[in-house]
């Protein structure tokens, strides 16, 4: 007899923080669970038969899947997938699913939830298991550096903005976009970045640090 | 309003040659020297090419498409740049180069003349060290291609004049180019985030953490992006990237501006990107294969 676990919420979802698609999909579902929220990965405990399932999703935050799933020399890999609908900072959440998997994860549960998230009219990018994923790990170097080269005077944050609007199409610059999005949840998440690779364009530039320290102080 | 008349492009490779085409086409008489007169009848066909399918698309008037052509003239003699208000070089990325013929060119134009690079990696202040004119030099760094793309990085050099920016940053505008002021650093704006960036992407490649088409799908999508970076960089190739890396390696030493092995061992491999059907993808035609 399958369990009747298809969607556990602990709260706090960053990729869905309301009512969507994809949640409805997997309520419907029997083969797949869907653990979502800032504690997602400990919902795992309340499946007691996890091998019956296709697929069992995992939100992740800035950690690695592996800490859910567990590991195992390289050979690790399951039913068990992680995944983030990445988001920046305040904005909501964007259209991407980054599909996290393990070495030998089950062909068949990426199927599923690749399915599951396209039906839901999400795109999945699939990759492996470090922190960051793919998009954390190229844009807060390049939002680090945008900070620092503001500080330094190379141009004011109109012309730095603009010039990669205009050089690159972008619709928005870097510090526009973290001055919309969220300058302190910027540092959080390259703080965690820092944490686990000991890179300096990890480090959270100094204008991060200043707006996370404002936003402990409540100072807005 | 501008107090230029007449506009010289030193270099007539892809970047001489669409500066000399935004000058001509914005009504300077523009003169484009060159040492190759193979390489001037190329441009002129292509910047002919240009606007004739501007013409077909509605956006040139014909009798302009003369116009423009006819104010447009290519020279091998460094002479005929005496009567230029300004004078752009976009000759090869090398400072021993740009300072041998910026130096020339100081005794042939009038003192009033300024003097512009379009170096996107070396320093405005240590080109115009060899030019005789510090104070009349100034950094306008294009983007590529040039007649299509309205930004440019303006950057002084540290004795370049207020006045002598303020002309060029007049004339920038009159050309219809949208001028973005910068501080004489390497890599000006764009290269200096670009650069990095693509190299990171790049390094995800190499460390496995996903597939190159996984990782242009989640920039576009995540951040609205209009090209992922790895198709940027099958579209630049890779072996301007290595060359940009090396430049702007060469003078910042960030880690990141390093050149990933993986861009060596591509270019070994004759994987350029779409120039030679293989990069990141596999081109066929114009399609574009998953990575």
């Amino acid at each position: 007899v399958k369990e009747k676990i298809m969607l556990i919420d602990s709260g706090g979802s960053r990729s869905f923080p309301g009512p969507h698609k994809a949640l409805d999909l997997a309520r419907d579902d029997p083969r797949i669970a869907l653990l979502i929220g800032d504690d997602a990965g400990a919902s795992l405990a309340s499946i007691a038969t996890p091998q019956n399932f296709a697929a069992i999703l995992i939100e992740l935050g800035t950690e690695c899947l592996g800490v859910h799933a567990g590991e195992s020399a390289g050979h690790e890999g399951s039913n068990m997938l992680g995944f983030s609908r990445f988001r920046l900072g305040d904005d909501p959440p964007s259209d991407l699913i980054e599909l996290v998997r393990q070495p030998r994860s089950s062909a068949f549960a990426l199927d599923a939830a690749g399915a599951l998230f396209a039906a839901a009219g999400l795109e999945v990018a699939i990759c492996n298991d470090f922190s960051g994923r793919i998009v954390d790990r190229l844009v807060r170097p390049y939002f680090n550096a945008a900070l620092q080269k503001l500080d330094e005077g190379l141009a004011s944050a109109e012309d730095l903005d603009l010039t990669v609007q205009l050089g690159l199409g972008y619709k928005l610059g870097p510090i526009a976009l973290l001055e919309r999005s969220g300058l302190a949840h910027h540092c959080d998440v390259s703080e965690a970045l820092f944490a686990a690779y000991g890179e300096a364009a990890y480090a959270p530039a100094r204008r991060a640090r200043v707006a996370k320290a404002r936003e402990t102080r409540g100072a807005g | 309003m501008t107090d230029i008349r007449t506009v010289g492009v030193l270099g007539s490779g892809t970047m001489g040659a669409g500066i000399g085409l935004v000058a001509a086409r914005a009504g300077f008489k523009t003169i484009v020297y060159d040492l190759d007169p193979g390489i001037l009848d190329r441009a002129r066909r292509q910047s002919e090419g240009f606007l004739q399918k501007s013409v077909e698309r509605g956006r040139l008037a014909a009798a302009d498409l003369a116009r423009i052509m006819g104010g447009l003239v290519g020279t091998t003699r460094l002479d005929d740049l005496a009567s230029c208000d300004i004078v752009i070089e976009a000759v090869y990325e090398s400072l021993v180069v740009k300072r041998e013929v910026l130096g020339r060119l100081n005794t042939i134009c009038a003192p009033h003349a300024i003097f512009a690079s379009n170096t996107s990696t070396l320093s405005i202040t240590e080109i115009a060290a060899g030019s005789g004119r510090e104070d009349r030099f100034v950094g306008m760094h294009f983007c590529l291609p040039a007649p299509l793309m309205k930004l440019v990085e303006m950057s002084p050099g540290l004795k370049t004049s207020d006045d002598a920016f303020a002309v060029a940053w007049r004339f920038c505008e009159a050309m219809g180019q949208r001028p973005v002021k910068t501080q004489d650093r390497p890599g000006f704006i764009l290269n200096a985030f670009v650069v990095p960036f693509n190299n990171d992407a790049i390094r995800l490649v190499e460390a496995g953490v996903a597939a190159p088409a996984d990782i242009d799908r989640a920039i576009k999508r995540g951040l609205g992006y209009p090209m992922g970076p790895l198709e940027l960089l099958d579209l630049i190739g890779l072996d301007t990237q290595l060359l940009l890396c090396e430049a702007l390696y060469g003078v910042t030493h960030e880690p990141r501006a390093a050149c990933p092995p993986l861009v060596k061992r591509m270019i070994a491999a004759g994987h350029l990107g779409r120039k030679t059907g293989q990069g990141f993808y596999r081109y066929d035609r114009d399609a574009m294969f998953g990575g």
